[in-house]
């Protein structure tokens, strides 16, 4: 009736309406305020959080080269892992069924073990191994020395988390593999592309989209399984952090140290995978540059 | 045993002799088609889905597959195309065995370089369509080019552009398969297998994952390519395209071939019940 009479009148005019109100966003803010504002309080005004502990040891060296540590520690394992958990996702894949059973086999043990135990094994062995020769076996020896003790129990734990990490990684690859179609291997394979070329330039890059957010999840957890180097002596971020509370009973304000650095690299990290998702969701219905490119497209002459 | 062709010279008693390796000689030094199926069977474990198909496709022509779901229409381009095995019989394309190595008596089965190798030289589309979702258009007609081919980025773009433009997507070059509608998408499929440069091209219902409006431009493009000289085989139930552009219709059921001739005459008067039958339900 009216309202229809109305509508014909105003057809085709941009609507004008009121946007659904949230009060509840706006009482759920005021709260969260309320609290932070007390735990800040608390933060600041009670003496037993000791932030002048803090202040003094948050940009030391020690402290420095420890994070530093910990980052380079985390990025070479990742790559370890990242790398053979490509090789062992194809090799799963593969219709050759030795190659297939090794891999299997290797994903089987390294996620059915403890990473302490396999971290604590390469070490030791690293010490067995402390005593680098050179010369032909069981036979004369040209070359002896005795190796700085840290330098091989870092690369052997570094070797330990890639080693652990690549059969979490082959699974969160293989689970990307499968996530790409058949008509794209065939599509490709029609074209006359191998396998390999095939896997590298048709099937990882859109597996991509469903690997990176999980791997994501794997480089902070690695960040943080770092920690377990205390038991191997390496003085990463928090081993050096807790060297130091040991000699000074300053446990609280110096956890706060290694938990702030923790948070900053974590932060960093989030923005990377950020920017990561972005590049490998081109190409997908409702990703960011699609749909400005379709607002161009209805501007300009089609 | 159907004749399989009007202009197959070879005589049906003496099979076409391999000699020097893989090349298929044709008896009495006529034309060599350009796919030729003998007896060619194909089982799925226990289900044999082509029990024994007879066919031959010589260049430069277009040849319509038919049948009803299920007849095997769609493993016998796979076949072609070494996407399948076959079990039995001969098949080649363009006078070399597909899938197999002859060394004097004996068979060797293919490495995938060899297949491959093979594969590049028969351009295929699919229902799906199958574009790479991650690459532009463009960037999918030129990505087979670079990789396999080995041609220059500059060089497979240009090839690319005047591929587009011949299916008059030009505009839409650097547009993802996403932004495109299904008849854009599968001309550009159709660019892309052309960017090859293929002796053979094979068609599995490329229209039927397309809405009504869109099915008339990438027929168009498909009879552009006939006319052009292309030698195509196509599976469609698209009666108007095989009547106006095809020179053999072959109508499949069950996984045999039960007829085939010129498209005009089998459509008007087909030889055999089920064709007749299938043809009722499709006109
Ligand atoms: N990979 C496979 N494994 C087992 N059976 C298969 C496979 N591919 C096809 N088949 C079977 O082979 C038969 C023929 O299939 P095909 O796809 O060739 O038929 P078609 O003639 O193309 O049918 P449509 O018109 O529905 O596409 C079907 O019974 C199908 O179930
Ligand atoms: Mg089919």
């Amino acid at each position: 009736m009216s309202t229809i009479e109305q509508a014909e009148t105003d057809r085709g005019l941009p609507i004008k309406a009121v946007p659904v109100r949230h009060p509840g966003r706006w009482a759920a803010v005021a709260i969260l305020l309320l609290l932070a504002a007390m735990a800040a309080n608390s933060l600041i005004t009670n003496p037993k959080w000791l932030w002048h502990t803090f202040a003094k040891y948050v940009f030391t060296d020690a402290i420095f080269q420890g994070l530093l540590r910990t980052v380079w520690i985390t990025g070479a394992a990742m790559a370890i892992g990242i790398a053979l958990g490509i090789v062992l996702a194809v090799m799963r894949m593969s219709p050759n069924p030795v190659v297939k059973t090794v891999a299997w086999l290797y994903i089987w043990f390294f996620r059915g073990t403890p990473v302490l135990v396999q971290l604590v094994f390469w070490a030791y062995l690293a010490q067995l191994y402390r005593y680098l020769s050179l010369g032909i076996p069981f036979g004369p020896q040209f070359l002896f020395f005795d190796v700085n003790e840290l330098i091989p129990v870092i690369f052997a734990a570094v070797l330990a988390l890639g080693l652990n990490e690549a059969a979490y990684m082959a699974e969160i690859v293989r689970s990307g593999i499968l996530s790409v179609g058949k008509g794209q291997t065939e599509a490709a394979e029609a074209l006359g592309m191998r396998r390999t070329m095939l896997m590298r330039r048709i099937v990882l890059p859109q597996a991509m989209r469903i690997i990176v957010p999980p791997t994501g999840n794997e480089v902070i957890s690695m960040l943080k399984t770092t920690s377990l180097l205390a038991f191997v002596a390496v003085p990463e971020l928090f081993t050096t952090a807790q060297n130091i509370y040991n000699s000074n009973y300053q446990m609280i304000p110096l956890l706060m140290v290694a938990s702030m650095w923790y948070l900053v690299v974590t932060t960093i990290l989030s923005v990377g995978q950020f920017y990561l998702e972005r590049h490998f969701g081109r190409g997908v219905a409702g990703s960011r540059q699609q749909r400005a490119k379709r607002r161009l497209a209805t501007m300009g002459p089609a | 045993m159907m004749s399989a062709d009007p202009t197959m010279t070879y005589p049906a008693n003496g099979s076409p002799e391999p000699v020097g390796g893989d090349r298929i000689v044709i008896p009495g030094g006529g034309p060599v088609p350009m796919v030729l199926a003998e007896a060619v069977h194909k089982s799925f474990g226990h289900l044999e889905v082509l029990k024994g198909i007879d066919m031959a496709v010589m260049p430069g022509q277009v040849a319509v597959l038919l049948g009803p779901s299920g007849s095997g229409k769609t493993t016998f381009l796979r076949c072609i195309n070494h996407l399948e095995k076959i079990n039995g019989g001969r098949l080649s394309v363009d006078g070399v065995l597909v899938g197999y190595r002859q060394r004097g008596e004996k068979l060797y089965e293919l490495r995938d370089r060899e297949v491959a190798e093979r594969r590049r030289h028969i351009g295929m589309v699919f229902q799906q369509f199958n574009l790479f979702p991650h690459m532009t258009a463009i960037g999918n007609i030129m990505e087979a080019q670079v990789q396999v081919l080995r041609r220059s980025r500059s060089d497979a773009r240009a090839k690319g552009m005047a591929l587009l433009e011949r299916v008059g997507l030009a505009d839409r070059a650097t547009y993802y398969p996403s932004q495109l509608s299904g008849g854009q998408q599968q001309r550009v499929a159709i660019a892309r297998a052309l960017a090859m440069d293929p002796k053979l091209m094979l068609f599995d219902e490329p229209t039927s994952a397309l809405d009504p409006e869109m099915v008339g431009e990438v027929l168009d493009a498909m009879r552009d390519l006939a006319n052009a000289g292309m030698t195509m085989v196509v599976v469609t139930h698209e009666i108007g395209f095989a009547r106006e552009v095809a020179d053999t219709l072959t109508f499949m059921d069950a996984g045999l071939v039960v007829e085939t001739g010129d498209p005009r005459e089998v459509i008007a008067n087909p030889q055999h019940r089920r064709t007749q039958d299938f043809l009722s339900k499709v006109l």
